[in-house]
């Protein structure tokens, strides 16, 4: 899952480095915010353990070994934050030092499995292991489905990488300038292998771990990480507006630029609407992008039927009450972002028990 | 990150390989950068500079052309930096060629475009743009590869991750870089002497069951032991005065040979980058 150099193209790896450094600022900020001194030693010997533990052969059924990433594990342990963090440190290492995986694409390699692997890993475990005594099996078994997960998405975000490469980098004669495979064939690859060999590895590493735990070092699984708890008891954690404020006000930029969208020619591939079929225009667009694959000469039915379920309040990002389109584009951001927002708070209060939610009590 | 083996080569084994592995690649590569070579020579900061826009022009050219003559310059880089290239065929070419052979192979039949030949007894049909595609990937990785492994096995660790900051690496991120390379060693033997322990107390095999239930425990340990771990160095830490500051010594000294060379990079860099686009 390590993706190497020249497999992606530098604008794919540049995208994703700039989705990964949000993230990383903000775990660094909340970490650092939650442990003070103790930042340095713990974030240190935490990566040259996700580091060591990449290297564990586990048997797997069938005479197989596999090696886990550990993402399962860390982040049931350390938290999501501290684990992203953690796993993304051992990721560089292997890239710097042992060269496994590239420099360009290592913001993409922690993406995948650092950052959305330790928040896939860290929401399962939360939500199956729910309020049981840190003794539950309930909690092995959410252990294990965590890094099973985890690995899972981690597998489907580098295929998804990996797919679009071929539709939107070629050379002049239709040659793929990077990784070959379109996504019909990239998914079902890179998931077979995880769905089975490689997810079984990190389902039984994670939920061993925790097993382990239970029954040697309880403290380490309790509701808040043990090494962060003490010093956040020191230190307590400074929640509310001033400690979101930056994040806010990015937020807010990247609505306002929202707009730029509007500068991109032509349609996202495979987001064509039932009518592009019969616009002649479109349908050189839709050739032109799909490696001089002519589309149907008739709108096809199931499209046509199924594009009327459903009718969207905001069409093309432009509310039918806006005249101007840059307007309408900030206006379906600010729309997006507080359904997103609304969901997460819903989300936040269900998983509380219907109880305000308390910054100071939410986990690491 | 799947491994079939023999049935003579059980997890145990096959994990100790890999800590050996690893131990062995770290002390091989302080070997080389000990040597008296060009990149040896090269400020570590310049080098940064020098090496990294050639790795994302070997991703950005569109010209198979373009990443062969990078290829052979990593060549020439490697041969004047006394680099075997033995070393790196074995360490570098090989492991990625096997890796991204299997990867690329497929494309030759799945990629459409104009038929160059077809296998004679299945049928199936390479074409033109299959070829280059896989050639693409394969010259890709390679180059690339070869870059990234020449400028760590030509630089001393320590003086890689101070050379970070020229790319504004936050210092306190580089000091962590630097106790996790340290604290994986440590780590690796703790596992080492764990699974060797093991090893020495098996009689006969131990079968599938008891050997997931062996290296998931390993784990748990290593877990443990690196909570603990982290909470005496912190101890060490505050008991030698450290309060949350931290500081590296910069000893880095340009000369104009750094600057020239330097200069050699970026025009190569800057043909590369004009030709390959």
């Amino acid at each position: 899952m390590h993706i190497p150099d020249g497999y992606l193209s530098p604008s794919t790896c540049a995208v994703l480095y700039g989705i990964a450094i949000p993230f990383w600022y903000g775990a660094f900020a909340r970490v650092k915010r939650l442990l003070n001194t103790r930042l340095v030693p713990l974030l240190a010997v935490a990566s040259a353990f996700c580091f060591v533990i990449m290297m564990f052969n586990v048997p797997l059924p069938g005479g197989t070994t596999g090696h886990a990433v550990g993402v399962g594990a860390a982040a049931v342990v350390l938290g999501p934050w501290a684990s992203m963090l953690s796993v993304s440190i051992a990721l560089l290492i292997q890239a710097i030092f042992f060269g496994d995986g590239g420099i360009t694409t290592f913001g993409a390699n922690c993406f995948n499995m650092a950052i959305a692997g330790s928040l896939v890993a860290h929401f399962v475990y939360r939500a199956i292991a729910g309020r049981s005594a840190i003794p539950s099996s309930r909690r092995v078994a959410a252990a294990a489905l965590a890094g099973y997960a985890a690995i899972n998405v981690s597998a489907l975000l580098t295929a998804c990488e990996l797919g679009i490469q071929p539709l939107f980098f070629k050379d002049a004669s239709g040659t793929p300038l990077y990784a070959p495979y379109a996504l019909h064939i990239a998914i079902p690859a890179m998931m077979l292998g995880h769905l089975t060999f490689a997810g079984m590895a990190e389902l039984f590493v994670s939920g061993g771990v925790v097993a382990y735990l239970q029954k040697t070092n309880p403290a380490l699984l309790g509701e808040r990480p043990s090494v962060t708890s003490e010093a956040q008891a020191h230190f307590p954690a400074g929640g509310g507006w001033k400690a979101t404020r930056p994040l806010w006000i990015r937020v807010a930029l990247l609505m306002l630029l929202t707009p730029i969208g509007i500068l991109a020619a032509g349609t996202a591939w495979g987001e064509w609407g039932a009518r592009d079929f019969s616009d002649p225009q479109m349908r050189q667009q839709i050739t032109a992008a799909s490696g001089n694959l002519a589309p149907p000469s008739a709108q096809p039915e199931g499209l046509a039927r199924l594009s009327s379920l459903w009718a969207a309040p905001f069409p093309q990002y432009a509310p039918p009450f806006v005249r101007h389109p840059a307007f309408g584009y900030v206006m379906s951001a600010m729309f997006g972002t507080g359904l997103i927002l609304g969901a997460f708070l819903l989300l936040a209060w269900i998983t509380a028990g219907g109880r305000p939610s308390d910054a100071s009590q939410a986990s690491p | 990150m799947i491994r079939t083996r023999g049935k003579s080569r059980g997890a145990v084994e096959c994990t100790l390989a890999s800590f050996v592995d690893a131990i062995e690649h770290a002390f091989y590569a302080e070997q080389i950068a000990k040597e008296n070579g060009l990149l040896q020579k090269l400020d570590p900061r310049l080098k940064i500079l020098a090496i990294l826009p050639l790795i994302v022009i070997a991703a950005l050219a569109r010209r198979l052309s373009v990443i062969a003559a990078l290829f052979v310059f990593a060549l020439v880089l490697a041969m004047l930096s006394k680099v075997p290239l033995s070393t790196l065929a074995k360490r570098v070419w090989l492991g990625v060629l096997a890796f991204t052979g299997i990867i690329s192979f497929p494309a030759l039949f799945l990629t459409p475009g104009r038929v160059v030949f077809s296998l004679p007894l299945v049928g199936w049909i390479v074409t033109e743009q299959g070829l280059r595609a896989a050639a693409y990937l394969i010259l890709r990785a390679e180059t690339a590869a070869t870059f990234s492994v020449l400028f760590v096995l030509c630089t001393p660790w320590n003086k890689v991750l101070k050379a970070l900051r020229v790319l504004r690496v936050p210092l306190v991120l580089v000091v962590i870089l630097g106790m996790t390379y340290r604290y994986i060693f440590l780590l690796l033997r703790n596992a080492h002497d764990m699974f060797t322990s093991r090893r020495s107390r098996m009689v006969g095999r131990l079968d599938g069951r008891q050997q997931r239930r062996a290296a998931t425990a390993s784990a748990g340990v290593l877990m443990s032991k690196t909570m603990q771990l982290s909470a005496d160095v912190y101890l060490a830490m505050r008991s030698r005065g450290f309060q949350g500051e931290v500081y590296v010594l910069d000893d880095f000294r340009t000369a104009w040979f750094d600057w020239a060379i330097l200069g050699l990079f970026t025009m190569v860099a800057a043909a590369a980058l004009w030709w390959g686009r």
